[in-house]
């Protein structure tokens, strides 16, 4: 009987995710990554703001919708990103996908927070009040507070494994529960408020406007995947550094 | 099906002889809805028309204020390695477990409504709303909570995070239970009161394998 003693060769993708591997192919992308974000948000910024003209109805005040609406979708992207990363810690036990999940939470917050602000500051002018019971708004407001409730239970944990699996089930749970909590918020506000004040539809936007706005979408996502691959790599590093501790311990233990 | 009822009966006789928790959630139900007239006036109009969604707010924190006992104390005392390893499958314990906790901290929150229906004021119908929308409501509150309760288990410090978790998710229930409570528009109870049937049926057939999930990755 031979025993094989040579290890399965692991295929690009296994080698790509190492943590080692990933601090070392990722090292060049970070520069070229923050300055195409400065340079389209640069161009965006230029087309928001000074070169898309004002609306007919709302004035300067369109200008707020360049900032909110890719937040907004930052909200919902960087749920989808962390549930795929909980996906791939359960099913793979991939310590990178724990990485990607716990960097991916306070992004998520951060952005559903601007998503909220910037809506409201929005809504002032244009509705009057800084707040509305109205759906969508409630909705982000209650995907903020799960993304708070994830960040304060990744800050819980001292032990990152533990954390990350136990974190990913939770998450998956809040990717079923989400589509539930958005309806039943539209249910209960068309119940309460039938007259809804709704936002110009998608189809009637010209492409004076359209074209800043997807410009800035794409801005915001690239800002959003710099700072995530910026934060995965830190918290590698962090982690390393936990080990390298705890072992400098052990030996003036020993 | 003699061990999944010993299971009940044995959280069943924990809850009742060890710490009387099951009383103090009763009586701090009660208690909202005795500061609620203070803070809002003792009009009864008002009371009456507030009274259906304070006492489901009343329910909605009772319930989250009762999370941690859920396996705290298995955990503790190591009796959750064992069910780990019992012939009953792990899901079919977690079961058990959340049908015990709805009988010792929903069920008293239930029997305990008429009081709080007199001191708001509430009128028969509003009273009978609002129980219907509790006995079908609590189930999924207990189910959502059981996978708070086991997310945040192996956490020394996790009794304030399970309700923060769970709140947002558990929205959906207190929307429609509210509103089958409230009946503001006639024949607009029974929708909801299907609403809350339908996310509290989905909610218990999810949460005892999500729980269990959640317990097994908790292992060390």
């Amino acid at each position: 009987m031979t025993v094989d003693f040579a290890a399965k060769k692991p295929g690009w993708f296994s080698r790509l995710a190492n943590p080692g591997q990933f601090l070392a192919w990722t090292a060049p992308f970070v520069w070229p990554l923050v300055a195409l974000t400065a340079l389209l948000f640069a161009v965006g910024l230029y087309l928001a703001l000074i070169a898309s003209p004002p609306d007919y109805q709302m004035g300067q005040t369109v200008r707020i919708m360049y900032i909110h609406v890719p937040n907004a979708w930052l909200s919902e992207f960087i749920y989808a990103v962390m549930a795929v990363a909980s996906l791939g810690t359960l099913v793979w036990r991939h310590p990178l996908a724990d990485v990607a999940a716990k960097a991916a939470a306070p992004l998520g917050a951060t952005f559903t927070g601007l998503a909220l602000i910037s809506g409201s500051l929005w809504g002032r002018p244009t509705w009057g009040t800084y707040w509305q019971w109205d759906g969508r708004m409630t909705s982000t407001l209650i995907l903020f507070l799960i993304y708070l409730g994830i960040v304060a239970l990744w800050r819980a944990f001292d032990d990152p494994g533990r954390a990350g699996r136990v974190i990913a089930v939770f998450t998956l749970i809040g990717a079923l529960d989400i589509p539930v909590v958005k309806y039943s918020v539209d249910w209960w506000n068309t119940l309460h408020q039938p007259a809804s004040i709704s936002l110009m539809g998608d189809e009637h936007m010209p492409p004076s406007m359209l074209i800043p706005l997807l410009v800035m979408t794409f801005a915001f996502t690239l800002l959003f995947v710099t700072l995530h691959l910026v934060r995965m790599r830190t918290e590698i590093g962090r982690r390393r550094l936990t080990t390298l501790e705890r072992q400098a311990a052990a030996r003036l233990a020993g | 099906m003699t061990a999944f009822l010993a299971i009940i009966g044995r959280d069943l006789r924990l809850g009742v002889r060890v710490g009387g928790e099951a009383l103090t959630l009763v009586l701090f139900f009660v208690m909202v809805g005795v500061i609620a007239p203070f803070a809002i006036g003792p009009e009864s109009a008002t009371l009456a028309r507030l009274g259906p969604g304070l006492v489901w707010i009343a329910a909605f924190l009772s319930m989250l204020l009762g999370l941690d006992r859920l396996f705290r104390l298995d955990d503790e005392d190591g009796s959750l390695i064992l069910f780990r390893h019992a012939a009953l499958p792990f899901e079919a314990i977690v079961a058990a477990k959340v049908i015990a906790h709805w009988l010792l901290t929903a069920l008293p929150l239930i029997v305990a409504s008429p009081l709080l229906a007199i001191l708001l004021e509430m009128d028969l119908r509003a009273w009978g709303l609002t129980v219907a929308s509790l006995l079908l409501g609590t189930p999924g509150l207990v189910a959502l909570g059981t996978i708070g309760a086991a997310v945040t288990v192996s956490l020394r410090r996790g009794g304030l995070i399970a309700p923060v978790l769970i709140l947002p998710l558990s929205i959906p229930l207190l929307i429609f239970g509210a509103t089958a409570a409230s009946g503001a528009e006639a024949g607009i109870e029974r929708s909801a009161l299907l609403f809350v049937t339908a996310i509290s049926l989905v909610a218990l057939v999810v949460a005892p394998f999500a729980a269990a999930l959640a317990l097994r990755m908790g292992e060390d």
